[in-house]
């Protein structure tokens, strides 16, 4: 761990924090990570055979964005020295000094702990332990174990960020079952493609701050393999939904196009190796992953709504 | 004495940590209700047309 770096932003650690503003505490959620974890989940949800009430439905939406958002509150709390050191995340709340790691924390635990017993009480029990397995896999597996000690900190760790169509499963039927799996198992060979596009563009900040991802640890261009294997895995998980469900034929055909533009891309994060070509295509295979797993789980919840699955 | 020392210990907030302080209360108040309602609302549903069958 590279302690000597220095901060991208001036501020003083040491320190008094100021009061946060409400901004502030909807930063420490990671929005964004939040907005795809009820995303999918919604996707789960509507794609299970058994229809939920829409109340419900909304109910257990919100308190699985609390649960993401208190996951996204710990991670911050706990990586807060080395957040400040890469000018990805130097901008958040806690290294910009609007609020204490101890804020970040309580707020952190208040939401999980909140956000697993409502959706046990008002929801099912399967759903709110599959959301308990998720924040405590995020922190502790991830966070705390996983990311400044291995380069498979994000193989492993995705997981976390595979739960949530799981949960929206288990909200309507109260259980797991092969085809929540298989949208896991999507879900977990897309992430660590997705994050190496991005570590290859920013493999130096990953280095000032001693996080050991792939690029830093193996080089950019066992990466550049590594990509490729895992978007041809990748590729077939999502073609599977369609073959043994939830997906019908209209996700098939967009999961088979989708993924063969995902490899074309991945081929040529391989072949390009050299100056802002190589970054380029690096950026656009990250760009395109967030689209492509953001089109397919919205084909599945149109298919499901429209009744062509 | 004693006021002076009490007095010296109070953390005097500014108009901008006030101002941040009260959304902040407003937030929980607010996050509070919406419990509250989405509690009332379950139960509503999860009981159904069971609410009218009941001895009197």
């Amino acid at each position: 761990m590279n302690t000597t770096a220095t901060p991208i932003l001036d501020s003083d650690a040491s320190a008094k924090p100021a009061q946060g503003d409400l901004g502030d505490y909807f930063a420490l959620m990671k929005p964004r990570v939040m907005s795809l974890a009820v995303f999918t989940a919604l996707a789960g949800m509507i794609a299970a055979p058994n229809p939920v009430h829409p109340v419900i439905a909304v109910t257990a939406l919100i308190f699985i964005a609390m649960g993401a958002g208190a996951a996204g509150a710990l991670n911050m709390w706990y990586d807060a020295d080395i957040d400040r050191l890469m000018a990805r995340t130097a901008m958040r709340p806690i290294p910009r000094n609007r609020l204490a790691q101890e804020e970040a924390l309580a707020f952190g635990l208040v939401l999980s702990i909140g956000s697993v017993f409502c959706l046990g009480v008002l929801v099912n029990w399967m759903a709110a332990a599959l959301l308990a397995l998720t924040i405590a896999y995020y922190l502790v597996i991830y966070t705390m174990w996983l990311k400044r000690r291995t380069p498979q900190n994000i193989v492993i760790g995705g997981a976390a960020g595979s739960f949530p169509p799981m949960i929206g499963w288990a909200v309507a039927t109260g259980g797991v079952s092969h085809e929540s799996l298989l949208l896991f198992a999507l879900i977990f060979l897309w992430t660590p493609p997705h994050f190496w596009a991005l570590a290859l563009v920013r493999s130096r900040d990953y280095e000032r701050a001693g996080v050991p991802m792939l690029p830093v640890v193996a080089g950019k261009d066992k990466t550049r393999t590594q990509i490729l294997l895992y978007s041809v895995a990748m590729a077939a998980a999502a073609v599977a939904p369609g073959f043994f469900g939830p997906g019908g034929m209209v996700y098939l055909a967009v999961a088979s196009v989708g993924s063969a533009v995902f490899i074309v891309l991945a081929w040529r994060v391989f072949r390009t190796r050299d100056g802002s070509a190589a970054d380029k295509e690096a950026r656009r295979l990250f760009a395109y992953s967030i689209f492509y797993l953001f089109g397919l789980f919205a084909t599945l919840i149109v298919e499901h709504a429209a009744g062509w699955a | 004495m004693m006021a002076a020392s009490e007095e010296q210990d109070t953390v005097i907030l500014t108009p901008e940590e006030k101002r941040r302080q009260r959304a902040r209360s407003i937030a929980i108040a607010l996050a509070l209700v919406a419990l509250v309602v989405i509690f009332y609302l379950v139960t509503i549903v999860r009981l159904g047309g069971n609410v009218f069958n009941r001895v009197i």
